[in-house]
């Protein structure tokens, strides 16, 4: 049971008459990387939000570890747990958005250790410490001082990675973390994953990136349409897909790169 | 008279329209903050209720009279969950502040209370009435100039706030606010040159700062020395307001 951190079970999602998600289910284990691809409007990104609790699911059941965040209510809707247990279950998961979402009027590091201070009650020292020291694995030692404007956006999106990575979460959302990009800065954002699940850090990766998602995933799922295609190991999945859909998707990717 | 003189008789004429000019914004920038959230107010009590009758499917084979009645029905219900009362009445509010002229606001917080109620205006009211209605009126224009600011903010700001667990009053006053102020400077310091010119209009009801001052002097001295003196006044006092302001814009430019 632990060993589950994310568990969703028949998720359902509309935007106004629009069916977004259409029974997902899918969990994700401790150490598991998980690559979320599909075309644009698959449902990947709103999956995502789902699961970090920024949009609520229409129905289904959703659970962290031993936390349940939502349930299948009386009247079928879902039902959330109450904001104290809400609260709680945000502690263990962490995001990185498409377009960083740092807080420009902070600093490098105030940006990575105010929520660790502020939210979490860390001491100072203990935060600031920490908050250096993942600074300095990502290589933004001497970016500490600068505030957000005057980074490239591949530091930018490292400084929001070890943003999430202070809070300690136990599962980390990436929603197209090199969307926003320049192709020569991709490069450096996907090492800094990739180092992350090569220490076993639980993630779920929403991503364009195939060659990334190919060798980086422990197991990959393909969306279209608002439901799982197809999933597996990711040999497989790329390798020798089975369903028409994932090989049209496949195959327009091949010929664009 | 010297012009010397005639400046000390203007001097607590100033002092006056300091007065205005500072409790006023004191107390309208901190007031149309809670403005501005009671025009973004969403709140509507009967939202749920039509949401749910709405819903009701309508069976095909009614009279067209009962149709036509479920029809206005459903019209009816519509309105009245799109019914947001704080909304409404603050809009109602602010429309009436900026639609009429602050000179005329003053006059009826001054004398609305004889003519409504009868009720024997106190001379130290004058001072007041002046400042209520300043309050008020500018209070409106700032809950404006809030609401586009906090308006512009990008949901991601609040989205990354919400994921690291920030409360809503944290996020609101640690990570919103203090980006719409920067952004929203300019046209505050617009406003604030506004409000040091339109403390003369407390002239209407002849409370005695700089403008009415210097009328009466012009007019017992029949001389137009008095209203240089003014002019001067208010210019000075408004270099004075634009130099701190560009000052507080400097000061937050350490970000982009």
């Amino acid at each position: 049971m632990t060993d589950t951190i994310l568990d969703m079970r028949n998720i359902r999602k509309s935007f106004g008459g629009l069916e977004v998600l259409r029974d997902i289910s899918l969990t994700v284990d401790r150490g598991e990387v998980l690559a979320i691809i599909g075309p644009s409007g698959s449902g990947k990104s709103t999956l995502l939000r789902c699961a970090t609790l920024l949009e609520t699911i229409d129905s289904g059941y959703l659970r962290y570890l031993e936390s349940v965040a939502a349930k299948p209510g009386p009247e079928g809707g879902a039902e959330y747990a109450a904001k104290s247990e809400l609260k709680k279950i945000r502690t263990y998961f962490g995001l990185v958005f498409q377009n960083f979402n740092l807080f420009p009027h902070y600093t490098v590091l105030k940006n990575v250790t105010d929520a660790p201070i502020n939210v979490r009650k860390r001491g100072k020292e203990e935060a600031l410490r920490k908050g250096r020291e993942l600074l300095g694995k990502m290589g933004l030692e001497d970016k500490e001082d600068c505030y957000p404007f005057q980074l490239s956006g591949g530091q930018q999106q490292r400084v929001s990675i070890v943003r999430a990575l202070a809070m300690e979460p136990q599962i980390l959302f990436f929603d197209e973390p090199t969307s926003a990009l320049d192709p020569e800065l991709t490069g450096e954002v996907l090492k800094v994953i990739r180092n992350l699940a090569e220490e076993h850090m639980t993630m779920v990766i929403v991503t364009h990136e195939m060659a990334f998602a190919r060798a980086v995933a422990d197991r990959v799922i393909f969306m279209d349409g608002g439901v799982i295609v197809e999933q597996g190991n990711p040999e497989n999945v790329f390798g020798s897909p089975k369903e028409e859909r994932t090989k049209q998707f496949l195959a327009r990717y091949s010929e664009e790169k | 008279m010297s012009f010397t003189k005639m400046l000390a008789m203007l001097a607590p004429g100033m002092l006056q329209s300091i007065a205005i000019f500072s409790l006023t914004l004191i107390m309208s920038l901190p007031l149309g903050l809670a403005v501005a959230f009671g025009r973004m107010s969403k709140w509507a009590p009967f939202g749920k209720l039509a949401e749910i009758k709405l819903h009701q499917n309508e069976s095909a084979n009614r009279s067209a009279f009962r149709r036509w009645l479920r029809k206005i029905r459903n019209y009816l219900l519509r309105g009245l969950s799109n019914f947001k009362p704080v909304q409404l009445i603050i809009k109602i509010y602010i429309s009436i502040m900026r639609g009429t002229p602050l000179m005329l606001q003053v006059m009826v917080v001054y004398f609305g209370p004889y003519y409504l109620f009868r009720v024997r205006i106190s001379a130290s009211y004058q001072f007041y009435a002046v400042i209520i209605a300043f309050v008020v009126n500018y209070a409106a224009y700032f809950a404006e100039i809030y609401r586009s600011g906090i308006e512009s903010m990008p949901a991601g700001q609040y989205e990354a706030a919400e994921v690291l667990g920030y409360g809503k009053g944290q996020t609101f006053f640690k990570i919103i606010l203090p980006q719409v102020v920067k952004r929203i400077l300019p046209s505050i310091t617009n406003e604030v040159i506004t409000l040091v010119k339109d403390t003369s209009l407390a002239y209407a009801i002849a409370y005695a700062e700089m403008f009415t001052i210097a009328r009466q002097l012009a007019a017992s001295l029949s001389s137009f020395v008095p209203f240089i003196g003014a002019a001067i006044f208010y210019y000075l006092f408004n270099l004075i307001v634009a130099v701190a302001m560009e000052k507080a814009e400097d000061g937050l430019a350490y970000y982009q």
